[in-house]
């Protein structure tokens, strides 16, 4: 077997000229492959941490207990405490108002919230400051109105400190919200006003029943799957299903966004893998067009060969083996080359936060095509190799 | 050794149809040396090809050691080429890309011979040849004497009991020539079968005994 290495690799390297041109087609296919499906991955990875990085990662779960079963913020802040696979909830008690700021009226969409809340939706101040912690504690008549409340009512950022009224009781103004990167977050529409949750419920007698939706994140690394599933099982302990056995509940994560983002790029690296895997079988045929060529040009040693005791399988090995290991050979210096073209391509879009990197796996899914297809197009000049008589063999040329 | 009984051979050129061996019978026996003389175009280099398994008969059978030949398969056939018989061509037949070295060397690759015994082996066959001290050397590098000698070495490196000759001198000056065939004598004295084919009626008259061939027939001479 070393010997027939050695062989392929001396028959190879006396007609340099020639093996290279036809690695070529190999090098050049294997380079579309692999240098494709990792620009696609290193995009897609991107874009994926990008989305991680706006603090979109949560769990979102709406409950309804119809004044039976209920979670309240103690069920919630004894969960949090307890399961290691959430790492933060906050509520999100919604209410109707009308809010007066001076002498302007307005219809306003109430959130009653906890401090976790800022930081689950990747929200953005302007200035002054989110609910505290203290604001829970005391039941703070405090808000921060979002961008649209503050346009709708006030007209400008510069509020903090100033008073309002919703349904008559007055609260302070803490903070304003900015406009947030975050891409998922759906309050930006509306005229919201935050409040600390236990103002809320006192304020709000259709809150106190229980906590009718919240949002859950999961501490970093944690698969938003498993989140979920802590979310599901806490829920149907608490609330359970009604009396025609649905749930009580409904859970619904980013997850599903990751899921489906997942399967567009998927859908692109497999075409553009697709369209690489064809120049890799047009080199293919490059490698059986030179092989033929070469079991022509050699029938006079394949002659000899066999004179001296060459059998069928031992020429169809040594032919194979040279067009397996031409293949091999331009795989190698194909994916050496995509390395380095990756490395460049990582400099140039270093400043979008970028980067490509060989994926393992189309590496290892390139050499094993490449394998495939060196033998796949020896196959058949190989086998005309073996098939010939020596008699013939020995006479070809004179 | 060699038996040949009634064996006819035709081939097909253009429209004609050649008979290169006409019913011929012949037997040699193991440590013979036969020649084997003829004109160009007389059959014998198709006699050869018959005696050597290069090509099976279109009629008649032919037996070497007692067993038919076309009772073998073709890897049996390549099997029978590398063990039992060593060729020696009119235009040496050495592979180009390969060094005089490595040309020995192949008959034992293919016969599975491990790698030690293999070198000691070509070893002591170039150096029957005399020509150790060139054993790095590709062909090309070679003269034509030793090239011949080269093959010469290739074809007793696997100790067969037949060598056969085709025209080994052919190629040759008279020189040389003479060399190839005084390797030839010694190998017969060493007990190896050798079958010479020859047009060339001095070389032909070393042999102790000697077949005439003409148009596919053959006939016994006393020379």
């Amino acid at each position: 077997m070393i010997m027939s290495l050695k062989m392929a690799l001396r028959s190879i390297g006396s007609n340099k000229l020639r093996a290279v041109l036809t690695m070529l087609g190999i090098i050049i296919g294997v380079m579309a492959l692999v240098v494709l499906v990792s620009i696609v991955n290193g995009a897609t990875r991107t874009v994926t941490d990008q989305m991680a990085s706006l603090g979109n990662n949560y769990v979102q779960a709406y409950v309804w207990g119809y004044g039976k079963k209920v979670v309240t913020m103690s069920d919630l802040n004894e969960w949090v405490e307890s399961e290691p696979l959430i790492e933060a909830v906050a509520p999100d008690a919604q209410s109707d108002s009308m809010a007066k700021y001076g002498s302007k009226s307005q219809r306003m969409t109430i959130r009653g919230t906890t401090p976790a809340y800022y930081d689950i939706n990747g929200l953005q101040l302007a200035a002054g400051r989110f609910i505290k912690n203290s604001d829970i504690q005391n039941g703070s008549r405090v808000c921060i109105l979002g961008p649209s409340a503050v346009d709708a009512l006030v007209g400008y950022t510069d509020c903090v400190g100033d008073e309002l009224s919703l349904d008559g009781l007055r609260y302070t103004i803490v903070g304003v919200l900015g406009k947030s990167e975050s891409l998922m977050y759906s309050g930006y529409g509306e005229n919201v006003v935050y409040i600390p949750y236990t103002a809320m419920i006192r304020q709000f007698p259709n809150v106190a029943e229980g906590i009718t939706s919240f949002y859950a994140t999961a501490p970093e690394g944690t698969a938003m799957a498993e989140a979920e599933a802590a979310v599901r099982s806490f829920l149907a302990e608490k609330v359970g299903q009604d009396d025609w056995g649905n749930d009580n509940y409904y859970v619904y994560s980013m997850d599903v966004m990751e899921n489906a983002m997942g399967n567009v790029t998927n859908v692109l690296a497999i075409l553009l893998g697709g369209i690489a895997s064809i120049s890799l079988i047009v080199g293919g045929i490059g490698i059986m067009n030179i092989m033929l060529v070469t079991v022509t040009e050699r029938t006079r040693e394949i002659g000899i060969r066999k004179a001296i005791g060459a059998n069928r399988g031992t020429i169809l090995r040594q032919f194979l083996l040279e067009a397996v290991v031409l293949c091999m050979m331009g795989c190698a210096i194909g994916i050496f080359l995509s390395w380095c073209i990756l490395r460049l391509a990582s400099v140039v879009v270093a400043e979008m936060s970028m980067s490509f990197t060989l994926s393992g796996t189309v590496v290892l899914l390139s050499v094993i095509f490449c394998f495939v297809i060196g033998v796949v197009f020896g196959l058949y000049p190989a086998n005309k190799a073996a098939k010939m008589k020596p008699i013939d063999a020995l006479h070809y040329g004179g | 050794m060699i038996d040949l009984n009634d064996v006819s051979k035709v081939y097909q050129i253009g429209t004609e149809k050649v008979r290169a061996l006409d019913h011929a019978t012949m037997h040699i026996y193991p440590r013979e040396f036969v020649s084997i003389i003829g004109p160009s175009g007389s059959g014998k280099s198709t006699l050869m090809n018959i005696i050597g398994c290069l090509d099976t008969a279109d009629a008649g059978v032919y037996k070497l050691d007692g067993i038919p030949i076309e009772d073998y398969s073709e890897r049996q056939l390549a099997k029978i080429r590398n063990e039992k018989i060593g060729f020696i061509f009119q235009n040496f037949n050495l592979i180009p890309k390969l060094s005089a070295w490595e040309n020995v060397e192949l008959p034992l690759i293919y016969r599975g011979v491990r790698a030690a015994e293999r070198s000691e082996r070509v070893r002591s066959a170039l150096e029957r040849v005399g020509l150790l001290n060139r054993a790095r050397h590709l062909p090309t590098e070679l003269s034509g004497g030793q090239q011949q000698r080269v093959a010469i070495a290739r074809a007793l490196v696997t100790r067969p009991s037949l060598i056969l000759a085709d025209e080994p001198t052919g190629n040759l000056d008279s020189r040389t020539s003479r060399e190839i065939i005084d390797i030839l004598h010694e190998l017969h004295e060493q007990g190896n079968t050798v079958v010479l084919i020859t047009h060339d009626n001095d070389i032909a008259r070393q042999a102790k005994r000697s077949v005439h061939i003409l148009d596919g027939r053959l006939s016994e001479v006393q020379l």
